[in-house]
């Protein structure tokens, strides 16, 4: 009898699974930090974004809505660099999440891992702008920053469930051999534009261009945040003359008048970037974002020739 | 290369010899440089090395993926704590404001640098923030607010413990420079004690409640110590005010939202030994596309408030008192003002720079009972000491009026606005005025609560 009960309980226990760890709850400050995410934390995790790809990342209005999300947030990924800083803060203050508050173990600043660019030297005033002077917060478009995010997502979401630990690092290694590869396609793609001079509306691409070879001369808007002004369009008309330069790479926020209007004066052509993952149908994950950018450049350059 | 060609460009005008023992000496001068090159380089490797090290925030775990060893980079930005250290962030804004025209009774000063508020906030430990907010007037210093806000509580609860703006509707809650006028609307300037309003030391507890999908709803519940001006005043320690507001905000879409709000407070009446109850609704309506979200934008804002209001005005040398009358002089029992007032308004973001907007207002207020800005009181001689209160409740008497304003946004950190404003007050007078407003800020001043 006794080994008819032992047997029956043995079944019923290994009727029961394992209970599996929950899900890690991530949100992201925009939609790129959630691709990446994704790549290495896989079904482990769920991952969300408060800015969506298409909007411009310095402006979002901080909802109530998105606090139902903040408030059962176990990890928040930012961009840092005072990219969120005028919507992010009261959203954490009012999230009653203990966790993501800064710099408790649930809030993340990818900036820390990433090479940064342009972090202003000397004398920072509000005179050059709205200027970021902890650098330039655009970063996640160099791809190299995309495998510094994932290592150190890895790691993050290996101290939260060390038990997975072994398949995050394998995430990763698979996301880092994709990109290499991806990599490799993409320079391939652009080595024939390297060096070309192009125009941006915004500082948006400083990290895009430098990795792909682009040489950035000057900017749509006078100064970072301030809207164009006709004396500036037309200093920049003329050094757009002067130079040769006939791409105008603009976000897809942004009014396309003015870069439009300068594209008529330097028989130029405007072409409308995606800065983000999300920013339109097309681009749902991280390398899709690089795919649809790089061939929409290399078929502008080739149209241009 | 320079040194090569510059040897060859030589060699023509020299002796053979001498050419030999130039050019090796060049080769010689050429291959300190390269050495010299490489040094630095290697150098400046160190130094990049050394200085990604000591980022002070968050070091990296580990080197995170291959790099290319040739080129130095930056690893994190300069880093919040360089920047401030532990210093708080600081800001100031300034709100110049001037008049023009018949202000109609309720005088501002035709110029006046009308407020300069000085913000210092700051995380105080894992547990906590602060947050200042001193304003200085052209005459004096008041510290509109100044709270601790306890952000790791259990239960979802916050706390916050301090002076601060009491959550009664949309407009007592807001700062001057966030306000989409120059003035405050009638019903805040008769009800609500105006720009001051209910600004007072207390406790905040507040909890997000557990709602149907798609619906946020907050509660809050403050009592404070009884003392703002033209709304509540403490004679003793239980004369405490107590608010209560119920928010309730859904999305429409990803571009309309729609936020509705209950409110509720009592305290001692200044002017009279009685209560003073506000109710209060207001909603909201915000449009704003997400792919054009820095050029266009449209808010509508409406805000109910009802009050009842324990009030004795009486007659002192000469003089009308709203406030509680020592002895020896007689005044009626205590009587009711029971007012209403509300207002209406709209703002279009035209483009990146330009904000068109309108305003509807109307708002009872107690005979002789005070305003903020003052309104006239002669006309409170029009009624005998007493005579006119002893039924029970106060005569009222009702203000309308209207504007429209249009803003201008050089940047993120000023703006230059004007206002037309027309109002018709109860005692019989007519404003028509031009107000214009200039407001900057310098340094970092923290976003407000949506």
């Amino acid at each position: 009898m006794f080994r008819t009960y032992s047997a029956l309980a043995a079944l019923l226990l290994a009727a029961v699974p394992a209970q599996a760890a929950p899900k890690i709850n991530v949100m992201t400050a925009t939609q790129d930090l959630a691709a990446i995410a994704r790549e290495v934390g896989g079904d482990l995790i769920t991952a969300d974004s408060i800015a969506m790809g298409y909007q411009d990342p310095h402006f979002v209005e901080p909802k109530p809505s998105f606090l139902l999300k903040l408030q059962k947030t176990d990890l928040l990924v930012v961009v840092g660099l005072q990219l969120e800083i005028g919507w992010l803060p009261p959203l954490i203050t009012q999230s009653r999440n203990a966790k993501i508050q800064p710099a408790q173990s649930g809030y993340m600043d990818m900036s820390q891992y990433c090479n940064i660019l342009e972090i202003p030297q000397g004398q920072v005033t509000r005179a050059m702008g709205d200027v970021h002077p902890l650098g330039n917060p655009h970063y996640w478009l160099n791809p190299d920053n995309g495998r510094r995010m994932a290592k150190a997502l890895a790691d993050r979401f290996s101290a939260m469930q060390p038990a997975n630990a072994a398949q995050f690092a394998q995430r990763y290694a698979e996301f880092d051999k994709r990109l290499t590869e991806a990599e490799k396609g993409w320079d391939a793609k652009m080595a024939p534009y390297k060096g070309r001079k192009v125009v941006t509306y915004h500082r948006s691409w400083p990290n895009f261009c430098e990795r792909f070879g682009l040489n950035v001369v000057d900017y749509v808007e006078p100064k970072p945040g301030i809207p164009p002004t006709p004396a500036h369009t037309l200093d920049l008309i003329n050094v757009m003359t002067r130079e040769g330069i006939k791409l105008i790479l603009v976000e897809p926020y942004f009014d396309l008048r003015t870069p439009n209007s300068i594209a008529s004066k330097v028989g130029g052509q405007v072409v409308v970037l995606m800065p983000s993952v999300g920013g339109n149908k097309e681009i749902a994950n991280y390398f899709q974002l690089f795919d649809y950018d790089i061939n929409l450049l290399v078929n502008t350059f080739s149209k241009l020739k | 290369m320079l040194v090569s060609v510059a040897a060859l460009l030589l060699a023509g005008a020299l002796p053979a010899q001498d050419t030999t023992e130039l050019l090796n000496r060049m080769k010689a001068m050429e291959d300190r440089i390269h050495a010299l090159e490489t040094e630095v380089a290697t150098l400046k490797g160190q130094q990049t090395a050394a200085v990604a090290q000591a980022q002070p925030v968050a070091a990296p775990p580990e080197p995170v993926s291959p790099v290319s060893p040739v080129a130095p980079v930056s690893i994190g930005g300069a880093g919040g704590a360089a920047a401030k250290v532990l210093n708080p962030d600081i800001s100031v804004i300034g709100d110049f404001i001037g008049a023009v025209g018949n202000h109609g009774g309720r005088a501002t000063p035709s110029l006046e640098m009308h407020e300069s508020e000085v913000g210092f906030q700051e995380v105080i430990d894992p547990y906590a923030r602060a947050d200042f907010f001193i304003s200085f007037g052209e005459k004096g210093v008041n510290l509109e607010e100044g709270y601790i806000t306890f952000t790791s509580l259990p239960a979802g609860l916050q706390l916050k413990v301090g002076k601060m703006r009491a959550a009664f509707g949309r407009v007592n809650t807001t700062h001057n420079h966030v306000l989409p006028w120059i003035d405050r609307p009638l019903v805040s300037q008769n009800l609500v004690g105006g720009e001051d309003g209910i600004d007072d030391a207390g406790l905040s507890l507040s909890r997000i409640l557990p709602s149907p999908k798609g619906l946020f709803l907050e509660g809050t519940a403050q009592v404070f110590r009884g003392d703002s001006d033209n709304v509540f005043s403490a004679v003793r320690r239980s004369d405490v005010a107590a608010v209560g507001h119920l928010r309730a905000y859904s999305d429409l879409s990803e571009s309309t939202n729609i936020d509705f709000g209950a409110s509720y407070a009592r305290g001692h009446s200044p002017f009279a030994d009685g209560k003073n109850q506000l109710y209060g609704m207001d909603a909201t309506l915000r449009w704003k596309p997400l792919r054009r979200a820095i050029y266009h934008s449209f808010v509508a804002r409406s805000e109910l408030i009802w009050a009842r209001t324990s009030a004795v005005p009486a007659l002192i040398y000469g003089v009308i008192s709203p406030t509680p009358v020592p002895p020896p002089f007689a005044v009626p029992p205590p009587s009711l003002a029971k007012p209403f007032g509300f207002y209406v308004s709209g703002d279009y973001q035209i483009n990146r720079r330009w904000i068109f907007g309108g305003r509807f207002d109307r708002s009872q207020r107690g005979q002789c009972l005070p305003t903020n800005p003052a309104s006239p009181t002669t006309s409170c001689y029009q009624y005998p000491s007493g005579s006119a209160f002893v039924a029970g409740t106060v005569p009222l008497l009702q203000d309308t009026g209207g504007s429209f304003q249009l803003t201008y946004v050089p940047s993120e950190f000023s703006l230059i606005r004007t206002q037309f404003r027309r109002a018709r007050y109860g005692e019989g007078l007519t404003a028509n005025e031009i107000l214009f407003q200039f407001q900057f800020s310098m340094g970092a001043h923290g976003a407000h609560p949506f």
